[in-house]
């Protein structure tokens, strides 16, 4: 069995002491998880590390940490994954290992406000959240005698949002939140789509009002997937922030205070008529709408004033050139009315259509497979 | 005042708030934590217009071997339709069949297809359901989670007058006035290694109840799950065999068809469990220990829909992807049918304490439990008990207990932390779940079972002085361990001893050296009382017979 080396964030707040690294070797097989690792410490070592923990099997979202940088589950992530990942270098505090030694380092999650060792206070961020997004069921009124009638894939569809577990995952490595500590955040705007996409709920559009119209709701997310790289459930967080914006936008056309609807429509707007992003254009777009008059709307003005001390460094720096930024870059013809009819061909259609995200890489016909050794020809028998 | 906040909880504090009574539900985890999450399969109801409520009960009695209760089987079963379509106005997202009405899968032991289900997370699905209500329903019901239970607390007269918890944030204790409290906390899994219950099923109501004179019943009957992870007792849904996933010994043999003509992988549980284990002890199964359960007669998009989480748990934790392999399998530690003895609105033999759920043994499940009927058991009673003591509570005066009171319960706990020399917590718990799972198991008999038990004697008086290292209170988890300790090896003690006295094989109580059940003499409960610190007192209690006249079980 690989010997493994566990950097464990330990901290009481009783000690007075800072956050440190508590080191321990193990001895255990690859396939076993981070989580095994941590509770033979506890069990065998001491007995004070603090870690939450339960099912051991994924489901009951106790024990979300960092393992190596990384959030997820300590129970479901394997050691020989967990040491195989590139850890990062400032987490390390100047005892970067030489590659040799399998190394884990594990962390209480981002985000949230560490109680003790990998414990942290998901009430004071993460469930605060969740209540804020109205969590339960607006019933469609009358309510039936029986059950509501619903489809068959539109209850599979939502099955993806409330397979999430609560564990926070999501929340601890979220770029906008840390920006913006008031972002609703991914875990509960997932939760809103598991009612926005429920047939059941009377109250669709007053849900994806709300969430759009407040600045820290729909349109904060800044597209970075780390929800997505985080979640062990496959909930697919972002994926279900973008089906609450096209909601909003495309069916009930809510164009919200903070401008999110128009920005993102000019992102799309701007790639058909130049097949690539055109920065000076993007402003007046996203502010006035996709019309001449628009370039004059003075919330563009203001916005590019403010955003000056932004754009002055990276035009410095070469990260944007002047040309490139007033005059848009240039595709060739060709391209361009390859994407126009793209456009053409999406736009036509009379529905928009949501794919379902969550039951993926099906096939027809499974291969049969054998039982056993040399079982095969007796289990079609029966 | 609730203790416990998984199905059967949330589902009393519910009903408790609607007759207006003021509630307090309290956990030792998150709510959304509580082992209810990992109930995947579905919940049984008669639904269905061809379905009928009788059809349930029967099989339920049947599974249960003819020791369930038959007047709580009926009012479980009449219920149940409505229980699932309150489930489903409060927004569980039940899947559907072809016409958008509720679809429904095949479960063991079952004489029709009645199991509900939200792919194979149903448990979970409805737990968070719950909870969403309960945040919704916050003015009527205080939440307290991460506290945990110490102590049940009684008057004079031997009432029941609420408990004294701990906040595990900060470490400190505080009474908890109720004017009745409903134990809603889970069963005992983790008396046993390996089991499929989480590292939280630790026994704590049972033994509690237990502790303040509280009757325990059919405590021998503890259910092995067919289908565990052979490498770390992890479970794989009977919503597998529901679909159509068969069982293979290692010669490539679908051996159900010697034990259950009939219903083949979908008898009752213990049924199968024991046709597994027979293989095995007779050299059939693999080198691993194991038997064969194939997944891939299932179709792979069924599967990555219906089945998704044992997709998961497959590749996770055994390296299989069961939609191409067959993963191998064998009966593990799952459900205890026993627990707590109560009638059919909650009330245990202590007055004023109600409980509910897997805690609580009504008796619905008997000698042995149907698949997807535990997830009902929890709802229906954990409501009609919600609903029985909110009604009760108008009539009642608050009783208070002296806030000093904590003070025995702050000193047990330093006395814990200032012990010294003993075994460590976790190896004392190591030893008996590989004791119970040795003697305790799907076969029983004499010899292995006094062995048991002075094991667990033992451990019993070696987990007295057992050590722990952390002193402090801010999360202080070893302490709520040694605690925990002491809860199981109670839970322990009675199912060896119920187990021991059982003198015949019914449902999952198998004994080698009985093996015919005996009506006769066996038809009747086995009750465990405490009797100080000395081996628990046995009693017998009878069997409830309405309907069903007792016959010869065959699937």
């Amino acid at each position: 069995m690989p010997e493994y080396l566990l950097k464990i964030r330990r901290f009481d707040p009783q000690s007075g002491q800072a956050a440190y690294w508590d080191e321990h070797r193990v001895e255990l097989e690859e396939s076993q998880s981070v989580l095994d690792a941590v509770l033979k410490v506890r069990n065998e070592i001491d007995g004070s590390v603090g870690i939450r923990c339960s099912c051991q099997q994924a489901i009951c979202g106790s024990c979300g940490v960092r393992m190596n940088g990384r959030p997820g589950l300590a129970c479901n992530t394997h050691l020989g994954i967990a040491a195989a990942r590139k850890w990062r270098t400032e987490a390390v505090g100047g005892t970067r290992d030489d590659g040799e030694e399998r190394v884990i380092e594990i962390e209480p999650m981002g985000n949230m406000p560490v109680i003790r060792d990998l414990i942290v206070d998901m009430d004071a961020v993460h469930w605060k959240k969740i209540q804020r997004v109205t969590p339960y069921l607006v019933n469609k009124e009358p309510i039936p005698e029986r059950e509501y009638v619903a489809s068959h894939d539109e209850m599979v569809d939502i099955t993806q949002p409330m397979a999430c577990i609560q564990c926070g995952a999501c929340v601890s490595d979220c770029l906008s939140m840390e920006i913006d500590p008031g972002f609703i955040g991914p875990a509960a705007l997932a939760k809103a789509y598991r009612f926005v996409g429920d047939p059941r709920d009377a109250d669709h559009e007053s849900r994806l009002k709300d969430l759009a119209e407040d600045e820290h709701g729909l349109y904060d997310c800044t597209h970075c997937f780390n929800c997505i790289d985080a979640c062990p459930k496959e909930v697919a967080p972002m994926s279900q922030i973008m089906r609450l914006r096209r909601r909003a936008g495309s069916d009930y056309h809510i164009d919200d205070r903070n401008n999110g609807n128009r920005h993102e429509e000019s992102f799309a707007t701007l790639v058909r008529d130049y097949g690539l992003l055109h920065e000076a254009e993007l402003l007046p777009r996203s502010f006035g709408g996709n019309s001449w008059f628009g370039k004059f709307a003075p919330a563009a003005g203001a916005v590019l004033a403010k955003s000056l001390p932004a754009i002055i460094p990276a035009v410095l720096r070469g990260k944007v050139s002047v040309k490139g930024a007033m005059f848009g870059h240039k595709i060739g013809s060709k391209d361009l009315s390859a994407i126009k009819r793209l456009y053409d061909k999406v736009e036509s259609r009379k529905e928009r259509v949501e794919l379902n995200l969550y039951v993926v890489g099906e096939e027809e016909q499974p291969e049969p497979a054998p039982v056993g050794g040399a079982a095969s020809s007796e289990s079609e028998a029966s | 005042m609730i203790i416990g906040a998984g199905l059967a909880g949330q589902r009393a504090a519910l009903a408790a708030a609607q007759t207006g009574a003021s509630v307090a539900i309290v956990s030792k985890v998150h709510p959304v934590r509580s082992h209810s999450v990992a109930a995947a399969g579905g919940i049984n109801a008669a639904l269905n217009p061809e379905d009928t409520w009788e059809s349930h009960a029967f099989d339920t009695v049947k599974g249960s071997d003819y020791l369930g209760d038959q007047d709580a089987i009926e009012i479980m079963c009449r219920e149940a339709p409505d229980e699932i379509l309150w489930l489903e106005h409060a927004g569980v997202t039940f899947h559907r069949n072809e016409t958008g009405h509720l679809g429904t899968r095949a479960f063991g032991g079952a004489s029709a297809a009645r199991t509900y289900y939200v792919a194979d997370i149903t448990g979970h699905a409805i737990l968070h359901v719950l909870y969403e209500q309960l945040m919704k329903h916050a003015a009527q019901v205080d939440r307290y989670e991460e506290w945990f239970t110490t102590d049940l607390l009684q008057d004079d007269t031997g009432r029941c007058v609420g408990a004294i918890c701990r906040d595990l944030r900060d470490g400190t204790t505080q009474v908890f006035d109720a004017k009745s409290t409903i134990l809603a906390c889970g069963g005992a899994g983790q008396a046993y290694k390996p089991t499929t219950n989480g590292l939280i099923v630790t026994g704590d109501g049972i033994a509690q109840a237990f502790r303040i004179g509280a009757k325990l019943m059919d405590m021998e009957m503890i259910q092995y799950h067919p289908t565990t992870l052979v490498g770390n007792g992890l479970l794989i849904t009977e919503g597998a065999r529901g679909e159509g996933a068969q069982l293979f010994n290692a010669e490539g043999e679908r051996f159900m068809e010697k034990y259950a003509p009939n219903k083949l992988e979908l008898a009752s549980r213990d049924v199968v469990s024991r046709a597994e284990q027979t293989e095995i002890n007779e050299g059939r199964g693999f080198p691993d220990g194991g038997i064969a359960l194939d997944v891939t007669k299932v179709p792979r998009r069924r599967t990555l829909e219906a089945l998704r989480e044992i997709v998961n748990i497959g590749r996770d934790f055994a390296g299989v992807d069961i939609t191409r392999e067959p993963i191998h399998i064998r009966p593990g530690q799952h459900y205890i049918m026993g627990g707590v003895k109560t009638d059919v609105d909650g009330q245990t033999t202590i007055p004023g304490l109600y409980a509910a759920g897997e805690v609580a043994c009504v008796s619905v499940h008997g000698g042995n439990r149907l698949g997807a009927n535990s997830l009902l058991d929890t709802l229906i009673f954990g409501r009609r008990a919600g609903e029985h003591a909110g009604r009760l509570a108008k009539d009642l005066s608050m009783p208070s207990t002296p806030a000093a009171r904590v003070a025995d319960t702050e000193r047990r706990i330093r006395d814990i932390m200032n012990r010294q020399g003993g075994r460590r917590v976790s190896a004392i718990k190591d030893e008996l779940g590989e004791t119970m799972n040795k003697y305790a198991a799907v076969f029983r008999d004499e010899a292995g079972l006094q062995t048991c038990h002075q094991i667990v004697r033992r451990l019993k008086d070696e987990a007295e002085n057992a050590t722990i290292d952390d002193r402090g209170t801010v999360f202080n988890q070893d302490v709520i361990g040694a605690l925990e300790l002491g809860y199981m090896l109670d839970c322990a003690e009675a199912i060896v001893v119920a187990a021991l006295e059982r003198k015949e094989s019914r449902g999952a109580q198998s004994r080698t050296d009985y093996p015919g059940r005996n009506d006769e003499e066996w038809l009747k409960h086995i009750d465990i009382s405490v009797n100080g610190g000395d081996v628990p007192k046995v009693s017998y209690s009878p069997v409830t017979i309405t309907k069903w006249q007792p016959e010869e079980r065959t699937y």
